[in-house]
């Protein structure tokens, strides 16, 4: 491979390729799409993939430091579920809104104290840790798959805020993308998640507290799934639980891993869940004004990431060298 | 005139027959004895496709109430809208001792029960479906006809769509494979066509999921801001095209139109506060007070489980604000504070 097409390939990786699947799709769509290229659709794709992105922010952040959390949308709907019980059964807000706060802080540490400390793997602890939090709040906390929010509260308002015509999660979003940017590229902590996630054991020998920054990284996702919760519920006026039944959660791992953050740690940031939430929230737009039924809409969506991964593995394929213990 | 004769013997001897020939006495009414007889002790248990919802409450909160009046044992299993976790519960109970006597069973789709419902008849338990329709013969069959409920939305769809209007609708239906979907889209179909002039212009799904049916309902408004209704297929993710429509500042201006258990949170307070234009209700007391009937008498029957079956069907009406009572909705809450 030489010349400009050699480079051209030779530098493709999987976050480029769904780059350009991205861009491509957009064109596309621009061009044969009436309606698409609107301000009004524009803003309509950010803010159908901002509470997604806010997850997989806080997925990506963990994933970075080579773990995973599969509790995130148990937590999302349960904390936000049982805090609008509590306002509904007479609770005030000073007091539910700590609670359901050291609920999510709780999860977020026994999660991670038992990754970090009790060494269980990352995976088995979450799936357990989500399963319980929605087995207990849905069996014992609230009474119904749905809970409503009172309609003077603040969560309304939050949801009418239409700063500029765009929606409050937008800017949420593009808020909490910053943040997450900020401490993974110029904060101390947010430089070792990458040592950390790429040789614990180096990392640890170097004289780093790993085991303190991997609970960290686990209150940080369950705080994330929590403002995510919240702005669902500002939304629609409510929660309803069910969706902890829906596929959310492996679209949140979805769009870390096709925006190119590798499920082995150490890889990517936050401008790949940017591309990944692109690809996703472009997609499912013109496929919804494009009227394609839903088993052909998975089809398509399953398809394009086999082909991010396949031409990845082809152009970049793994050897001793870039492959690591723990690959998943 | 000897026609008369004759017919007045008849009526003669047919009196003097039926007449008790000794003074009337207290116990002469079998009745509640061979009641108490083929009732008592009977074990039903309802599985539902989730506990977590309106209509399975209610229906709960009825029967618990009329089976433990009746001396027998009532229980429920929550599938939490897991298809396997529905079909694991409904094989346990049949293999259970002692075995249920009805189960009350509401199918996720038209295929996945229907061996171990036929399982279940073959183990001598009567099975009646509930509001979701599946390929299989039940003893009952209790709840919606999803075609003409289809049907009733779209002439709401139709009145929301008047001269003046785009005459442009969009559906957000549930998904591909839940018979209430597939046929509530047959029913609305059916109307359209004899309304040419009304055109869908989008069909997607939610999934049944309210954030999916705020985004397929902002496209939509996006693409046809003019829409004139919107018929979402469940009011449990209606709030999510609720919700599109508020943040388009369209509300009052494109009708929703959806259909729900008639819960008063759920369906009444958002038709009172303009949220849903018209909704399609189940009533819940006539449907609970079918499947009551429906178990009392096929337990007395003596009938074989799988021999017979019928479609008991609810009757709905779409509900408006012109016809909005303060009885149309039923209260949650009030029902579970009158349950045992």
């Amino acid at each position: 491979m030489n010349g400009a097409p050699g480079r051209f390939l030779r530098n493709l990786n999987q976050e480029r390729i769904v780059l350009w699947i991205t861009v491509a799709i957009f064109v596309a769509a621009a061009l044969g799409l009436p309606g698409f290229l609107t301000s009004g659709n524009l803003i309509a794709i950010v803010r159908s993939v901002s509470v997604l992105g806010i997850l997989a922010l806080g997925m990506s952040v963990v994933i970075i430091g080579r773990g995973i959390d599969l509790s995130m949308v148990a937590v999302m709907a349960m904390s936000v579920a049982w805090y609008l019980q509590l306002l509904d059964s007479g609770v005030a807000d000073g007091a539910a809104l700590p609670l359901a706060l050291a609920g999510v802080l709780a999860v977020g540490v026994v999660n991670g104290f038992l990754v970090a400390y009790a060494e269980l793997p990352a995976i088995f602890v979450t799936l357990a840790s989500g399963s319980f939090v929605f087995g207990y709040v849905r069996s014992q906390l609230i009474p119904q798959d749905a809970v409503s929010v009172p309609s003077d509260h603040w969560i309304i308002a939050l949801g009418k805020l239409r700063p500029v015509g765009v929606p409050a999660d937008v800017y949420i979003f593009a808020a909490l993308a910053l943040a997450a940017f900020v401490f993974l590229r110029f904060t101390k902590w947010g430089r070792y998640v990458y040592y950390a996630g790429d040789n614990p054991v180096a990392a640890r020998n170097a004289g780093m507290p790993v085991r303190p920054m991997l609970v960290l990284r686990y209150v940080i996702s369950a705080l994330t799934a929590f403002a995510a919760g919240l702005l669902t519920a500002a939304s629609l006026q409510s929660i309803n639980t069910r969706v902890v039944n829906s596929t959310l959660l492996y679209d949140i791992v979805l769009v870390a891993v096709i925006g190119g953050i590798g499920l082995s740690g150490g890889k990517g940031g936050v401008r790949n869940v940017l591309i990944g939430a692109a690809l996703i929230g472009i997609m499912l737009n013109a496929m919804t004004i494009l009227d394609i039924p839903q088993l052909y809409q998975n089809l398509i969506k399953s398809t394009i990431l086999l082909v991010a991964i396949i031409v990845d593995g082809l152009l970049n394929p793994r050897d001793e060298q870039t492959a690591q213990q723990g690959d998943i | 005139m000897r026609l008369m004769k004759t017919l007045a013997a008849v009526a003669a001897i047919a009196v003097a027959g039926a007449l008790p020939s000794g003074p009337a006495r207290a116990d002469s009414d079998t009745g509640p004895a061979d009641y108490a007889k083929a009732l008592n002790g009977k074990r039903v248990v309802m599985v539902p496709l989730a506990m977590g919802f309106d209509l399975a409450q209610g229906w709960a909160a009825v029967l618990k109430r009329e089976v433990t009046a009746f001396g027998g044992t009532f229980e429920t299993r929550d599938p939490n809208w897991s298809t396997e976790a529905g079909a694991q519960a409904l094989t346990e109970a049949i293999s259970s001792s002692p075995k249920p006597d009805v189960l009350v069973v509401m199918p996720p789709d038209l295929n996945s029960y229907t061996k171990i419902m036929k399982k279940a008849q073959e183990a001598g338990i009567y099975v009646l479906l509930l509001d979701n329709p599946a390929n299989f013969k039940a003893d009952a069959y209790l709840g919606s006809d999803w075609t003409n409920l289809g049907a009733l939305e779209a002439g709401a769809a139709v009145k929301a769509c008047g001269d003046g209007t785009s005459k442009k609708i969009g559906l957000v239906q549930g998904d591909e494979v839940n018979a209430t979907s597939l046929y509530q889209y047959e029913g609305i179909m059916k109307v359209l066509d004899a309304h040419p002039d009304l055109k869908v212009v989008a069909k997607p799904d939610s999934n049944w999921d309210p954030t999916t049916s705020r985004t397929v309902t902002a496209t939509m408004l996006q693409q046809n801001p003019d829409m004139c209704a919107i018929i979402d297929f469940w009011d449990g993710d209606a709030t999510g095209a609720a919700a599109a429509i508020r943040d388009a500042g369209l509300t009052g201006k494109v009708a929703l139109i959806t259909t729900g258990g008639g819960e008063k949170t759920a369906d009444c307070d958002m038709i009172e506060n303009g949220t849903y234009t018209s909704v399609v209700m189940t009533e819940l007391a006539h449907e609970a007070g079918d499947m009551v009937a429906m178990i009392k008498y096929l337990l007395q029957s003596g009938i074989k489980p799988g021999t017979a079956t019928a479609h008991i069907y609810t009757l709905e009406q779409a509900t408006s604000k012109d016809n909005l009572r303060p009885d149309s909705c039923w209260d949650l809450k009030a029902m579970q504070a009158m349950a045992p």
